[in-house]
C-alpha cells in the first residue's frame, strides 16, 4: 500500500531535530527508512510528522577512539561495511552487516536506525549487546549514554525516551588475538534469521579464552546475551559443551517459520558453530 | 499536509516538482515523470522490482520518500543506456532468455549493473548472492544467472 499522509521536516542540527520532535506528540524520527517506510506502507505506523535526520550535521562519522569505535547514527550501513577502520577495529560488525537485508537495503539503512528500531532478529542491536557497547542519545534535557544491556526493553522497544534522538553507537575496539563469527539459519539469504549467533572471543598468549561475547537473535522479544555460554567458554569448556547451555533461560515463540523447540535447537547449533569459527580465527 | 519542493537529477536531467511527503520515489518516477521502467510490486522492500541507483548506489525506490531524495542523482533503467540501443546486460538477458514475463527485469538489470561495476568477474556463488535481493517468479533464476555470466563476457570481463 501507499504510506498514510504525514508531514515532513529535514532539520540540519540536532537541536532543531529535537525541537521538531518535541513540537508534535505523534512525530517520529526517520533515519534510513528501511524499516519505518514498510511499517508506513502496511499502515502499522501513522505518525503525523517525520523528522528526517539525513541532513543533520555530525551524525555521519566513523571515529576510532583507541579502545572504542564510535559510529554516528546516520552512517549508512554500506559505508560501515566497507570502511577499513571498522574492518580493523570491529570485524564482528562488518561480518554482521553482510547479513543485514541486501545491498540495496544497506545503501540506505543506517547504523543508528537499526539499533534504535530494536528488531529482535536484527544483527546490529545484537552486535552492540554482545560487545557490551552503548549508545549516545540527546534529548530536550541534554546528552546521556545508555548501556546496551539497559537499552533493549522488548519487541521494537528501547529505553530511548520520546523526544530523544540516538546520535551515535559505541563499541569496544577489538584487541589482539581476537576471533569473531556470525552464524545464522534463515530460509533465504537476507531474510531475518530463524536464529543466529554473534560471537567474539579473545585469547591470551597461551591460547586460553580471556574474553567471551555471545548474543543470540530470533529467540526472544529482544537480542539475548548468552551469559551461561560465555562463562563456560571462559572456564575452558569446548564449543560443543558451552553451546549446550545456549537455550538456558530462553523461551522463544512458535510461528509459521519455526517452532519454539526448533529455535532452541538452533540456538545450540548456531552457538557451537560461531564459537568454533571464532576460536579458529583467534588462533 | 503541505507539499514540499524537491529537485532531483533523474537520468542526467534536473526535475523540480512539488510533492507530498508520503509520495515514494517509485511513484514520483512513474506518475510524475512517466518513467515507467521502474516497476512496483510489493511496495514494502521485499521484491526489488523498483531498484534504481541513488547517487550511484542501488536502492529500493519504494522505500525512499521523494523528499528524502531531494538533491540526489537518480538513475533508472531508462537512463542506463542511450536511446533504443541495448546495453550489455540487456543484450545478455535477450541472448540467454533471462526473462519470461519481464516484470522483475528492470530491477535485476540495475542490481547487475552495480554488481559488475563493483566486481567485473564474479563467481557463480557471488552472482547468486548478489541477486538475492531481487525476486523473479517465472524463471527459477537459472537463466538470469546465465545472463549475468553472458554480460560479464559482453562487457569484456571473464578469464
Amino acid at each position: 500500500m501507499k504510506p498514510p499522509d504525514f508531514d515532513y521536516v529535514a532539520p540540519t542540527s540536532v537541536d532543531d531535530a529535537i525541537k521538531a520532535l518535541g513540537s508534535d506528540a505523534e512525530a517520529k524520527v526517520l533515519a534510513g527508512g528501511q524499516s519505518l517506510i514498510p511499517l508506513l506502507a502496511f499502515r502499522l505506523a501513522g505518525p503525523s510528522l517525520l523528522v528526517d535526520l539525513a541532513r543533520v550535521d555530525g551524525l555521519d562519522h566513523i571515529t576510532d577512539e583507541g579502545d572504542r569505535l564510535v559510529i554516528g547514527a546516520m552512517t549508512r550501513q554500506r559505508r560501515a561495511e566497507r570502511d577499513p577502520v571498522v574492518a580493523e577495529r570491529c570485524p564482528l560488525l562488518v561480518e554482521s552487516l553482510r547479513h543485514v537485508g541486501h545491498p540495496q537495503i544497506r545503501s540506505r539503512g543506517t547504523i543508528g536506525g537499526s539499533v534504535a528500531h530494536a528488531d529482535p532478529a536484527a544483527e546490529l542491536p545484537a552486535v552492540v549487546l554482545a560487545l557490551g557497547g552503548r549508545v549516545h542519545v540527546t534529548g530536550p534535557s541534554g546528552d546521556r549514554t545508555i548501556e546496551a544491556e539497559d537499552l533493549f526493553q522488548g519487541f521494537l522497544s528501547t529505553s530511548i525516551e520520546d523526544g530523544e534522538i540516538l546520535t551515535a553507537v559505541e563499541v569496544p575496539a577489538s584487541g589482539p588475538r581476537t576471533g569473531w563469527s556470525v552464524v545464522e539459519i534463515a530460509r533465504r539469504p537476507g531474510d531475518y534469521a530463524l536464529c543466529g549467533a554473534l560471537c567474539q572471543l579473545q585469547l591470551d598468549d597461551a591460547g586460553a579464552v580471556v574474553d567471551a561475547h555471545l548474543a543470540l537473535i530470533g529467540v526472544g522479544d529482544r537480542p539475548m546475551r548468552a551469559h551461561a555460554v560465555e562463562a563456560a567458554v571462559l572456564g575452558g569448556a569446548s564449543p560443543a559443551e558451552a553451546a549446550a547451555l545456549a537455550p538456558d533461560g530462553l523461551s522463544p515463540g512458535s510461528d509459521v517459520h519455526a517452532s519454539s523447540d526448533y529455535r532452541l535447537h538452533l540456538a545450540t547449533v548456531t552457538s557451537r558453530r560461531a564459537l568454533t569459527q571464532a576460536l579458529e580465527r583467534a588462533a | 499536509m503541505s507539499d514540499h519542493a524537491v529537485t532531483i537529477r533523474v537520468n542526467g536531467v534536473d526535475r523540480s516538482e512539488s510533492v507530498p511527503a508520503r509520495l515514494t520515489l517509485a511513484d514520483f518516477l512513474r506518475e510524475r515523470l512517466d518513467l515507467t521502467a521502474t516497476h512496483l510490486a510489493c511496495e514494502h522492500g521485499m521484491c526489488g522490482a523498483c531498484t534504481v541507483l541513488v547517487d550511484g548506489e542501488t536502492a529500493r525506490a519504494c522505500l525512499l520518500l521523494t523528499v528524502q531524495a531531494d538533491g540526489s542523482e537518480v538513475t533508472t533503467l531508462e537512463g542506463l543506456t542511450e536511446g533504443d540501443k541495448l546495453g550489455p546486460i540487456e543484450q545478455a538477458f535477450w541472448a540467454k532468455h533471462g526473462m519470461q514475463c519481464g516484470f522483475c527485469t528492470p530491477g535485476f538489470v540495475l542490481t547487475i549493473a552495480e554488481m559488475l561495476d563493483d566486481n567485473p568477474n564474479p563467481t557463480r556463488e557471488e552472482i547468486i548472492e548478489g541477486l538475492g535481493g531481487n525476486l523473479c517468479r517465472c524463471t527459477g533464476y537459472v537463466k538470469i544467472v546465465e545472463a549475468v555470466e553472458e554480460a560479464v563476457s559482453l562487457r569484456g570481463g571473464g578469464a
